[in-house]
Parts: C-alpha cells; sequence; structure tokens
C-alpha cells in the first residue's frame, strides 16, 4: 500500500515538473527544471525495478542533457557581449 | 491495477505534454525540451505496460538503447539551433 | 503580429492543447483495456541467460539476444557525431578555446574527481556482466569525466583531429560490427558468438562500446559551434 502512494505521488510529480519546465517562459529556468525532471525520472526507473535505466538515465538523460543545454543557452547569450580580455 | 502502470499513465500525460510543448512553443529550445519529454513519456509507457506482472529485461534494453539515441539526437538538435542562431540571429522558425 | 493573427494564434493553442488532451485520455483508456501479454518475454531471456555469456538479464539481451539493435544503435550515434562534425569549425574553436573559463575551485575539484569517475567506469564495464551496469552507463560516466575537463579549461578542442581520436569513434561500431561478421564468415548467423566465447566476446564489445560512447558524447558536447567572440566596437 505504502509503494503504491509513493508511486502516484512520483507520477503527478513527474508530470507537474514537467508541465512547469515546459510552461516556464525564461530558458535558463526550463533547462534548470527540467534536469529536475531528469532525475526524479531516475527515481522512477528506480521503482519500476530497472536500474540499469536508472544510472543511464541520471547520466545521460539528466546530467549530459543538461549540459549540453545549459551550454546551448549560454550560446544563446553570449553573442550579443562584447569580447571579454581577461576571464 | 498494478503500480508499473501508474507510471504508464504518467507517460501517457508526459507524451501529451511533450506533443503540446513541441508544437505550440515557438522558441527553439522549448520545442527541444518538449521533444526530450515525449521521449520520455514514451519509454515510461513502454516499460510500464510491459511490466504489469513483473519485471521485464527486454523493455528496459529497448529503453536503455533509446536514451542514449535521443541523447545523441538533442545533441545534434542543439547544434543546428546554434549554427541557425549563429549564422541569422533567429531562435525561432519563421512561418 | 497583427490582432486577428493573434486570435487565430491563440485558437490555434488551444486545438493542440485539446487534441494532445483527448490523445491522451484515449491513450490512458487504452491502456486499461489491454490485456496482459501472452508470450513471456521475460521467462525465455531467464530461460536461455545460462547460455548468453552474461549473467545479468539485461546485459544479455542488449549484446547478446538483441545485440543487432545495439550495433544498429551505435551507428545512428555514429552518424549523429559525423553530423555534428560536419559543421565543425576548427579555428573558430581554437579562438574560443582561449576565452574558455578556468576556475581554479573547479581545476582542484576535477583533478581529484577525474581518475575516481575513470575508476568508476571501469568497474561499471565489468560490473555489467553480473549486476546492472554496462557499456552505456561506463561510456556516460566517461563522457561526464570529459566535460568536466573540457570545462575546467584543461583539454583543448579537437585541434587537429589526429587518428587517434577518430579511432576511438569508430572503435565501438567497428569491433562490434568484426565480431558479427567474424561469426559469418565461421559459418554461424550474423552475430552468433560460439558458446564458450560467449562472455569474453561481450566484455571485448562492451570495451570498445564504452570508449566510442564515452567519446561520441564528448564529441557531441565540444563540437558546438562556440559564440562568435566579437570585437567590441563602438556600439
Amino acid at each position: 500500500m505504502a509503494d503504491w502512494i509513493f508511486d502516484a505521488l512520483l507520477s503527478g510529480t513527474l508530470v507537474w515538473v514537467a508541465w512547469r519546465a515546459l510552461a516556464a517562459t525564461d530558458l535558463f529556468k526550463s533547462v534548470v527544471i527540467f534536469i529536475a525532471f531528469g532525475l526524479l525520472m531516475s527515481l522512477a526507473w528506480v521503482r519500476l525495478s530497472a536500474p540499469d535505466i536508472a544510472l543511464a538515465e541520471a547520466a545521460i538523460g539528466a546530467g549530459l542533457t543538461g549540459v549540453l543545454l545549459l551550454d546551448a543557452i549560454g550560446h544563446l547569450r553570449n553573442r550579443n557581449r562584447p569580447e571579454r580580455t581577461e576571464e | 491495477m498494478s503500480s508499473a502502470l501508474v507510471f504508464a499513465v504518467a507517460g501517457a500525460a508526459l507524451v501529451a505534454l511533450g506533443l503540446h510543448a513541441l508544437v505550440v512553443r515557438a522558441h527553439l529550445l522549448h520545442k527541444i525540451l518538449g521533444f526530450n519529454v515525449m521521449g520520455s513519456g514514451v519509454f515510461l509507457v513502454l516499460v510500464g505496460l510491459a511490466q504489469r506482472d513483473g519485471v521485464d529485461p527486454v523493455p528496459q534494453a529497448m529503453v536503455l538503447t533509446g536514451i542514449v539515441v535521443a541523447v545523441s539526437a538533442t545533441a545534434l538538435a542543439l547544434i543546428l539551433m546554434r549554427h541557425l542562431y549563429a549564422l541569422t540571429g533567429a531562435t525561432t522558425l519563421e512561418d | 503580429m497583427n490582432a486577428s493573427v493573434r486570435i487565430r494564434t491563440a485558437w490555434a493553442h488551444r486545438l493542440v492543447a485539446a487534441a494532445a488532451f483527448a490523445f491522451a485520455l484515449s491513450l490512458v483508456a487504452v491502456m486499461f483495456d489491454m490485456p496482459i501479454a501472452a508470450s513471456k518475454l521475460s521467462a525465455q531471456v531467464m530461460a536461455s541467460l545460462p547460455q548468453s555469456g552474461v549473467d545479468h538479464p539485461v546485459t544479455a539481451v542488449l549484446l547478446n539476444f538483441r545485440s543487432y539493435d545495439t550495433l544498429l544503435e551505435i551507428g545512428v550515434l555514429l552518424l549523429a557525431v559525423f553530423g555534428a562534425l560536419a559543421s565543425f569549425d576548427t579555428p573558430a574553436a581554437a579562438a574560443a578555446c582561449v576565452a574558455s573559463t578556468a576556475n581554479p575551485l573547479l581545476g582542484s575539484l576535477v583533478r581529484a574527481l577525474v581518475p575516481l569517475m575513470l575508476l568508476v567506469a571501469a568497474y561499471l564495464l565489468w560490473a555489467g556482466s553480473h549486476r546492472p551496469g554496462g557499456a552505456f552507463q561506463a561510456g556516460a560516466v566517461l563522457a561526464a569525466a570529459g566535460v568536466l575537463l573540457r570545462l575546467a579549461g584543461m583539454v583543448p578542442t579537437f585541434l587537429p583531429p589526429n587518428v587517434l581520436r577518430r579511432a576511438a569513434l569508430l572503435a565501438g561500431f567497428v569491433i562490434f560490427l568484426a565480431v558479427g561478421l567474424g561469426a559469418l564468415v565461421t559459418g554461424r548467423a550474423l552475430l552468433e558468438y560460439p558458446r564458450e566465447w560467449a562472455g569474453s566476446l561481450i566484455l571485448l564489445i562492451e570495451a570498445a562500446l564504452m570508449i566510442s560512447i564515452g567519446w561520441i558524447l564528448v564529441s557531441l558536447f565540444m563540437a558546438a559551434p562556440s559564440p562568435v567572440i566579437e570585437e567590441n566596437e563602438n556600439t
């Protein structure tokens, strides 16, 4: 019974976090919430008795995809900035 | 109704959310996010439906493959978006 | 956008939302109606597991029973990285590399973490034969180590694209294909491993896959076009 409740809560949170990630107007906020969505998906895979998928989702889905998205956002912002001489 | 079916239902909701975002949102990055959420939803549906009565390694292997392919598709899409931005300065697709 | 276009767009968005909602509802209805599948794939996998060469069912499915899917998947990854590298501008990346940040705290953290990550990747590769793990997870950890090195400013980009880097990209697909075709040459079906060598062949293929997947994912990260460093004109 208890894991039933946990599964229902996790699924509901998953859908809600996805909705918040997709509905956000700010790009950075969308990406950060999307990374959180990826980590919650990893939890869902653990609940579905799929530890391999959980490992891959945490590393690739949340980690690598998050890095790619954040890099893209940085690129979208950097074009308009003047060159920085010291970093 | 087993607990895996709960995740399958959540997966269906994720597919709908992702599809809506993919179509409606104008910015390319939001479209890419929607595509990723759709992919995660499809994986949940696949594994959730197959594991209604017990653990099944075959859809798990397929989803593992799918996750890696999805990240490479996302990376390619982001590179294309960045090239579009570098060349034209636009982040939305003109109609 | 004038008012009529805006109103029409709003109605189009509502239509899409309604269609997506209806789609989700119908999908859920179908899910509740679906009978449980009669053919139990999991039972067949567990029955054939001792002959597959590994002890973990997911690894057996990935690398033995459905190895053709994995071969095609690494092919798809290669196509993606070819597409990404095809538009890679080496001089611009060299120019942008100079401007990348080199945070000292990140540097010391990376020096501590990357050797551990290499160890974890090797362990995941080895553990994939009898517990959750395998080539994909190990390759992902390798890719994360590469990305960390790049973010800490310790590793330049692909300058120049030499033979070793190209070999690392191709190693997984080539070795996988070579094992599969080798089985054809010795009279078996494509990708059918000989029974007593199955475990070692799977480990060899997984090692090559790990290196390739790690390098492909790092390439996908590094191949992104660099931000154009504009000269600060009078704007």
